[in-house]
């Protein structure tokens, strides 16, 4: 094989099918994807949950994670705020021209990592060439679905007034290992993605306490534009302890320098849990027990002072509107 | 300065102590205005709006310079933008503001013109020196605060015998629109909070008048709620001893004398010029021209643009904001046909801009 992606190989020729034996069959491979039939048969039960995601992200590789690792935590994560386990996932690659094999094998290879510890086998997939310039390096496509687990089953509408509201651990994380990587910027204590699996934390989670009313992963626009989508699609009012919202020194010290909000900036491996008052302490506990959540606090209530909105408690004891993402959004982060 | 010392600057229990001092100095109502949209966002990111006393008055005045940068200057870049050979360079705040039927920069480059954002001048020169068959303009927009820094940047071009390089040059002096505010009888404002970064280069001095003049009293403070907090108590105070003082709160930046070597490069390479301010029309003597010795570098002059005064946007109270005459919310386009995706008037354009702060973080 060169060193390099061709077009050949994404004709479908022998080129293609070496591509799909050598690389993707050796880190992904399970009885159902090695057969390489056009379909993949799957069996499942029950109300199932589906969800899809594009990666794009640039770098390709950060601190803490790579674009591979990332394409199957982010649509894992997704399906798994519906309160479903997921069991599939399917693949489509688009490769620039000119790629190192070396740098693809990096990635399919913490994919096939990052699927195994999920417990997700990959059943299909697909892999396009496109000239140099066309797309910048790899984008992954993942579908995932999986079996829904919760009931009720949690939804961005159910949220109800005498709601606790709680975070599973510091934001912005992978916000900031994204923009100081690109920019060239290191930190004193370097900053790491936060990028995780956390079916098996939202599996834990429903088992201990079902009575959750709406899960969801803070990603592109960060913990305030989640929560305002919240608020928005239940009808009311989030009442947040800005205090209370755990952000890194780190991270901190990087946003003041970088002009930005930790609020905004994407997170991968956190979740909001919005579920009744009384069970907040005991979700808490269950939540820290699990090492991808330690870092759990109730950060705030919801209300029906001011439907719609988020208000922010500041530290001074004031309070203010926390909106959405006004204007550009920063360059492509997941 | 130190982190833990920033902490102090907003200690919530120093903050209560003088909201307390603050309560204890009222008199009746107290109108202020801050200058400076970096104060605004303070005043509102912090949460202090919500915890001044009800007979505070809290108005924001025109100290954004996206913010009063005139349509007409906006149509001057976009006709340099539309230009074979031209490069712009510009901070990126200009790249939303509108001008001629609602475009701007943004539609220019979607159109195929050359702009680049950079973050300071000296990336302009950079982007002429690796250019050389294009010119470079860069579009000089901003207070005293920044207007040193170009002039710097210009000594440098003409030292390098650049010959690619110029400025467009829409620089704003404050001192003599906060002469124009206190002289319109509409406004009603009783003190300022005059702007840290400017005064660092201006001194006191120039805002002398604000007290022998008209009479009020304003204070030059930081950007921290204590700094803030500390400005209100003493802007309270001189209300109700009937004292017109303008005092320098923030000596740990700001020199009294301001900083003379930065006005001296100003004064070399820009000479004092009429200029026209969005909301407000044209006030004499308040904007920076480049002087007849650097004529090689004036965009202006090099490419023959007029700036003419034109009608303000139909339906848009920028002018009566920025004047402090009625509140972001009081204007009828507010959140309705004006908001930060699709600002009409400037004070919704920039994000230190008054009608976007309080659109971004008033709760009601």
């Amino acid at each position: 094989m060169s060193d390099k992606i061709l077009l050949d190989y994404g004709s479908g020729g022998r080129a293609s099918h070496r591509l799909v034996a050598d690389l993707f069959l050796k880190h992904l491979g399970n009885p159902e994807l090695n057969r390489l039939n056009d379909a993949a048969r799957i069996d499942l039960t029950g109300p199932l949950a589906m969800s899809t995601d594009t990666f794009t992200v640039d770098p390709i590789f950060f601190p803490g994670g790579d674009i591979g690792s990332l394409a199957v935590h982010g649509t894992v994560n997704d399906v798994s705020m519906l309160g479903a386990a997921p069991r599939f996932l399917t693949c489509g690659f688009i490769l620039e021209e000119g790629l190192p094999i070396a740098d693809l094998t990096r990635i399919v290879a913490s994919m096939g990592k990052a699927a195994q510890e999920a417990g997700v086998l990959v059943v299909a997939g697909d892999t396009k060439v496109v000239p140099k310039g066309a797309v910048d390096k790899i984008f992954i496509n993942t579908t995932g679905i999986g079996e829904i687990i919760a009931n009720p089953v949690p939804s961005g509408e159910s949220a109800r007034p005498g709601d606790a509201i709680l975070v599973t651990g510091s934001v912005g994380d992978h916000g900031l290992a994204i923009l100081s990587t690109r920019q060239g910027l290191s930190f004193g204590t370097p900053v790491l993605s936060d990028a995780a699996s956390l079916n098996h934390s939202i599996a834990r989670l429903l088992k201990a306490v079902p009575e959750i009313h709406v899960l969801r992963d803070p990603t592109r626009g960060g913990l305030a534009t989640t929560v305002n989508e919240i608020a928005l699609s239940s009808k009311v009012c989030c009442e947040l302890d800005e205090e209370a919202i755990p952000v890194r020194p780190e991270v901190r010290g990087g946003c003041s320098f970088l002009g930005l909000d930790p609020l905004y900036l994407a997170n991968e491996g956190k979740f909001l849990c919005f579920l009744p008052g009384a069970l907040a302490d005991k979700a808490l506990e269950v939540l820290r027990a699990d090492p991808l959540c330690t870092g759990a606090v109730r950060i705030g209530t919801v209300t029906d002072a001011h439907p719609g909105k988020v208000v922010l408690k500041t530290p001074l004891g004031g309070t203010r509107l926390l909106n959405m993402l006004e204007g550009e959004q920063l360059p492509r982060i997941c | 300065m130190s982190q833990a010392l920033l902490e102090q600057f907003h200690d919530p229990a120093l903050c209560r102590d003088l909201l307390e001092r603050l309560k204890a100095e009222l008199s009746g109502e107290l109108r202020f205005m801050e200058v400076c949209g970096t104060h605004t966002v303070a005043i509102f990111q912090s949460g202090l709006r919500s915890l001044l006393p009800k007979e505070i008055v809290h108005l924001s005045g025109p100290g954004c310079p996206v913010c009063v940068t005139h349509e007409s200057e906006v149509n001057a870049f976009l006709d340099l933008a539309g230009r074979p050979g031209v490069i712009l360079a510009t901070f990126g705040d200009l790249m939303r503001v509108p001008g001629r039927k609602g475009h701007n920069l943004k539609n220019a480059q979607a159109d195929g013109a050359r702009v680049a954002v950079v973050y300071s001048p000296s990336d302009a020169l950079k982007l002429a020196q690796d250019n050389p068959t294009d010119t470079v303009v860069f579009l000089g927009v901003g207070f005293e605060t920044t207007a040193p820094t170009v002039a710097a940047t210009v000594l440098t071009a003409k030292a390098q015998g650049l010959t690619n390089f110029q400025v467009l040059s829409f620089h704003k002096l404050v001192p003599p629109a906060l002469e124009v505010l206190l002289a319109d009888e509409g406004t009603r404002i009783d003190a300022f909070i005059l702007p840290g970064h400017v005064s660092a280069i201006i001194g006191l001095e120039p805002y002398k008048v604000i007290a022998s003049r008209f009479g009020k009293a304003a204070a030059i403070t930081g950007f921290e709620p204590v700094d803030i907090l500390s400005a209100l108590v003493f802007l309270a105070r001189c209300k109700k001893e009937g004292r017109a003082e303008v005092a320098n709160l923030y000596r740990r930046v700001v020199a009294d004398a301001g900083n003379p070597k930065a006005r001296a490069i100003m004064a070399q390479v820009f000479t004092p010029s009429d200029a026209l301010w969005r909301g407000i029309g044209r006030i004499p003597g308040s904007g920076l021209e480049l002087a007849d010795s650097f004529a090689a570098f004036d965009a202006k002059k090099h490419f023959g643009l007029v700036i003419e005064d034109c009608p303000p946007l139909p339906g848009c109270k920028c002018g009566d904001v920025l004047k402090g005459r009625i509140r972001p919310d009081q204007c009828p386009l507010f959140k309705k046909s004006c908001t930060p995706a699709k600002p009409v008037g400037p004070c919704m354009v920039s994000t230190e801009g008054s009608c976007a702060a309080y659109y971004k973080y008033q709760v009601d």
